[in-house]
């Protein structure tokens, strides 16, 4: 055997087998060998004890988007092991061993699905081989069943038996092993609860927040309001003589308001002394210049820039203003949708114990290279001396991609000789998130004499931190119309700022969706066309849109769209929904729209009433997804569609953040409320549609074409177009 | 300060200033951290206990307050080991997400079953609006709440 090419098989203490397990970049199998080091990582999932019990090791961070339920199912699955009984653990930080352990853009499922059908399969076969060498009977006469090895003549042996043998087995090369076939599926596509619910429902600790070590302090960890600002002075003297207080002292910081910033630290002996310290705490703060920028002075600005070219050209086909000229009709409109926190329940936090030159961590983190490599780059910490456990995150949605907690945390440890918890506060949260940045788009488009869309003018104004738009506020130049308008221009202006951006569940499209997708509702209603027709239309009969010229960057993510897949999905949708099958009194209606995002492929029907009051309901929201072959948990997967449906109306309803001289305005869900039960849909329905494609994820995709959904069907309620997010600054009252 | 708390049944007795809100003294000096720190100011529901029944908010509650009042927390929701049917349902239903909030959520809800063992969607959404859930999981908790009355009532009827 040579090593390189297999599998590697490692006895474990107490005669169970662990399965090392090896990525290459690529993801394909390879050899490991825990001895080499660079092109080879070991890893180590499976475990089975002589006692039958099988334990599962999950790598990604879980923060509710259910991956350490769903990704151990497909090894359960190939594995054959019943669920029941199997215990998942969360692995540590390990890349070396696990292979990369990164939970954003949708991608745990794409980048693990098919190494984890293998891993699991592989197990299974050896397990396989082990039950045929005991019987001295050949494989082909063996098969694997609810986690015994059966034979033909009926004798069985239990994976538990034949744990020692199957240790001193070579792994087999991924030729050898035979996947099972999804009609032979027991776990995948069914509803199974999240592992872990058994402790969230009792209260069991679970999350960063919970974490407690002995001789743990707790500490807060003020920063200027203002973005960027520097401490002047704190009267530290005060604060260190109040109740509880061990120590209070200035972090300069490394300068840079994503990463590491200048702020005070109040070190306590309990959360609350912390919190009541903090209250007394007096600094004086060097704002900075990002005290002169405000929200409303870029807005009145970009107004004032609207008509005159942009700073660049981001897409251009064809002559858009000549075809603007000879349009048959012209709509013209201004959308508008501002900043918006994440606003994670739990609050970020991060425990961090500096001890003997090792930098030990506990945090809730999306992409846990971003953390240590912080605290690696800022810190001085070598690699090789930062440990890195993760919790279950409290929600993500993108703000734990961002790593400032966590360096704030490890920073904070570096001068206390114990183990400390930073909490951050409520208030912390939102006015130093890294926020999803606002936009405006001037747009105007032509309709021809037939009613088609002749021509796309789109002047966007986005806002940029370090020379380039935030996380989310740059537009592609293949987003969608672009390439299916023949006269389509998109030009950008960006106003520089110091506020800290980052992603929101599916950054860009979160926004763009609404704005093309109400826009182009528009069109249809000014050309006198159906909403779905018009959009079937636009699509066109090609079934592949090629990526521009003008793409690559940040387009990446909309190259290559397949348009019979959004063709199918949306006629599904309709379908599903009884889309135009309905008579809507006056004050209700339906809405549609569409997007593709994070390999999914959506179309969203909304029904909504508007009382005369103004006041929206939705009535029932029917989404249909195209996310490939296979749905992994369905249970999961249609939380992951209910959870998107929730929060883009929620975010449509009452999502803004004011900064205000360099500062965001808001401090609490009082001033920054986020959508109750009182206001969600009645009804949600998910359907998915199975295509031969390769399964990917659902973190994100469902969320963007929600909003433009809703906001076209109060349209078709009330005839008002909802133009400027959120809603409560839309008077919807009709009579 | 010294404060004996009936906690879950248990005589605790806490060492902290008055001011203490019930939620820090539950989190870090009872270790009882499945009642959560979410706003801090009564607005997300996240911390919601009871007091002698009653839901409350710890985060707003101070320790000084308590005195003899029974508190119970989502640790003792559970009674002589037997899941209460909120518990059984939510996880039938799989109702959570990231689950940081479902504490909060739960104590609410059993507190609503216990005055109206078959509430109505509108019973359930005036009853729920003080919890927060970020992720958005609302339409399971309305077929949790009702799943949990169901069970309650024998188990017979399936959710709606």
């Amino acid at each position: 055997m040579n090593r390189r090419d297999f599998l590697k098989l490692s006895s474990l203490a107490g005669g169970g087998f662990a399965l090392a397990f090896c990525l290459r970049s690529g993801g394909e199998a390879r050899a490991a060998d825990s001895a080499s080091g660079g092109d080879f990582k070991p890893n180590a999932f499976v475990r089975i004890a002589p006692s039958g019990a099988v334990t599962i090791v999950s790598k990604q961070p879980e923060m509710g988007q259910g991956v350490k339920t769903s990704l151990p199912m497909i090894i359960a699955e190939q594995m054959e092991v019943p669920w029941q009984g199997i215990t998942i653990e969360q692995g540590d930080f390990d890349e070396k061993l696990y292979g990369g352990q990164s939970a954003g853009g949708s991608r745990s499922t794409p980048n693990n699905y098919d190494t984890f059908h293998l891993l699991g399969a592989t197990v299974r076969t050896m397990l396989v081989q082990a039950a045929a060498q005991t019987w001295g009977v050949p494989v082909a006469e063996c098969r694997a069943e609810n986690a015994a090895v059966i034979h033909t003549s009926g004798k069985k042996l239990a994976y538990g038996q034949l744990t020692v043998k199957a240790a001193s087995l070579p792994v087999p090369d991924k030729e050898q092993v035979t996947l099972k076939p999804a009609k032979d599926y027991k776990l995948l596509g069914k509803r199974i609860a999240q592992i872990d619910t058994p402790r969230i429902v009792t209260g069991q600790p679970l999350f960063g927040i919970d974490v407690k070590l002995p001789g743990m302090l707790y500490a807060v960890y003020e920063k200027c309001p203002v973005f960027g600002g520097k401490v002047v002075s704190a009267n530290l003297d005060f604060v260190k003589t109040l109740p509880g207080v061990k120590d209070a002292f200035v972090l300069e910081g490394n300068g840079k308001v994503k990463e590491l910033r200048a702020g005070v630290a109040i070190v306590a002996d309990s959360t609350w002394a912390a919190f009541s310290a903090r209250r007394q705490l007096k600094v004086t703060w060097d704002e900075g210049a990002v005290a002169g920028q405000s929200w409303d002075t870029f807005v009145a600005e970009a107004r004032t820039k609207s008509a005159q070219p942009g700073q660049r050209v981001l897409r251009k086909d064809g002559e858009v203003d000549a075809a603007l000229a000879s349009a048959a009709k012209t709509v013209s409109a201004e959308y508008l949708y501002p900043f918006i926190s994440h606003a994670n329940l739990e609050p970020q936090n991060t425990t961090a114990h500096w001890k003997d030159g090792v930098m030990e961590i506990w945090s809730p983190t999306q992409i846990p290279t971003i953390g240590t490599g912080m605290v690696n780059r800022v810190l001085g910490i070598a690699p090789e001396k930062i440990k890195l456990h993760l919790n279950r995150a409290g929600g993500g949605f993108g703000r734990r991609i961002g790593a400032d907690y966590l360096i704030e945390a490890a920073a904070i440890a570096m001068k206390v000789p114990a183990p400390v918890k930073l909490t951050w506060s409520r208030e912390d949260d939102l006015r130093h998130d890294q926020y999803r940045p606002g936009g405006l788009h001037f747009l105007k488009a032509g309709l021809d004499s037939s009613g088609r869309i002749s021509a796309w003018k789109n002047h966007f104004f986005t806002f940029g931190e370090g020379g380039s738009p935030g996380s989310g506020g740059s537009l592609s130049p293949d987003e969608f119309p672009g390439r299916w308008i023949p006269n389509y221009l998109a030009e950008q202006t960006m106003f520089e700022t110091g506020w800290p951006m980052g992603p929101w569940r599916a950054p860009g499209s979160c926004v763009f969706a609404w704005v093309f997708h109400s826009f182009i509702d528009e069109l249809a209603h000014a050309a006198g066309r159906a909403p779905l027709e018009m959009r079937l239309e636009l699509l066109g009969t090609r079934d592949e849109m090629p990526a521009g010229s003008g793409g690559g960057g940040k387009g990446k993510q909309n190259a290559g769209y397949n348009v019979a897949r959004m063709r199918n999905i949306l006629k599904f949708t309709a379908e599903k929904a009884g889309w135009g099958k309905r008579k809507f009194p006056k004050g209700s209606g339906a809405g549609i729209a569409f997007h593709f995002s994070h390999s999914g492929y959506f179309a969203q029907v909304a029904e909504v009433t508007v009382s005369k009051d103004g006041q929206l309901r939705v009535d029932r929201f029917v989404t249909g997804g195209d996310i490939g072959e296979q749905i992994v948990n369905l249970s999961g997967a249609e939380n992951q569609v209910e959870g998107s449906v929730v929060d883009g109306l929620g975010t449509l309803l009452t999502q803004e953040l004011n900064i205000e001289r360099g500062r965001v305005v808001q401090g609490n869900f009082h001033d920054y409320p986020l959508i109750r039960i009182t206001e969600a849909p009645l009804k949600i329905e998910t359907h998915f549609l199975s295509t031969k494609y390769p399964t990917t994820g659902l973190g994100e995709p469902a969320l963007p074409p929600v909003a433009p959904a809703i906001c076209n069907a109060i349209f078709a309620a009330t005839g008002k177009r909802v133009r400027q997010m959120p809603l409560s600054r839309v008077d919807l009252r009709w009579s | 300060m010294k404060y004996i708390l009936n906690v879950n049944g248990q005589s605790r007795t806490v060492d902290v200033p008055p001011d203490t809100p019930l939620l820090w003294a539950l989190r870090d000096n009872l270790e009882l951290t499945g009642t959560k720190y979410g706003c801090g100011v009564g607005q997300c529901g996240a911390c919601t206990i009871h007091l002698n029944g009653v839901p409350a908010r710890a985060c707003m509650t101070p320790v000084s307050t308590v005195g003899r009042m029974k508190v119970t927390t989502i640790e003792g929701l559970a009674e002589n080991g037997k899941m209460h049917p909120l518990q059984q349902a939510w996880s039938e239903l799989d109702v959570a997400q990231c689950g940081y909030c479902q504490p909060g959520q739960l104590m609410t809800a059993a507190a609503l079953l216990k005055d109206n063992p078959r509430p109505s969607d509108a019973d359930i959404d005036g009853a729920m609006a003080g919890n927060i859930c970020r992720c958005g999981t609302y339409v399971r908790i309305r077929q949790g709440i009702k799943r949990a009355a169901a069970l309650a009532a024998g188990g017979k009827e399936t959710a709606q």
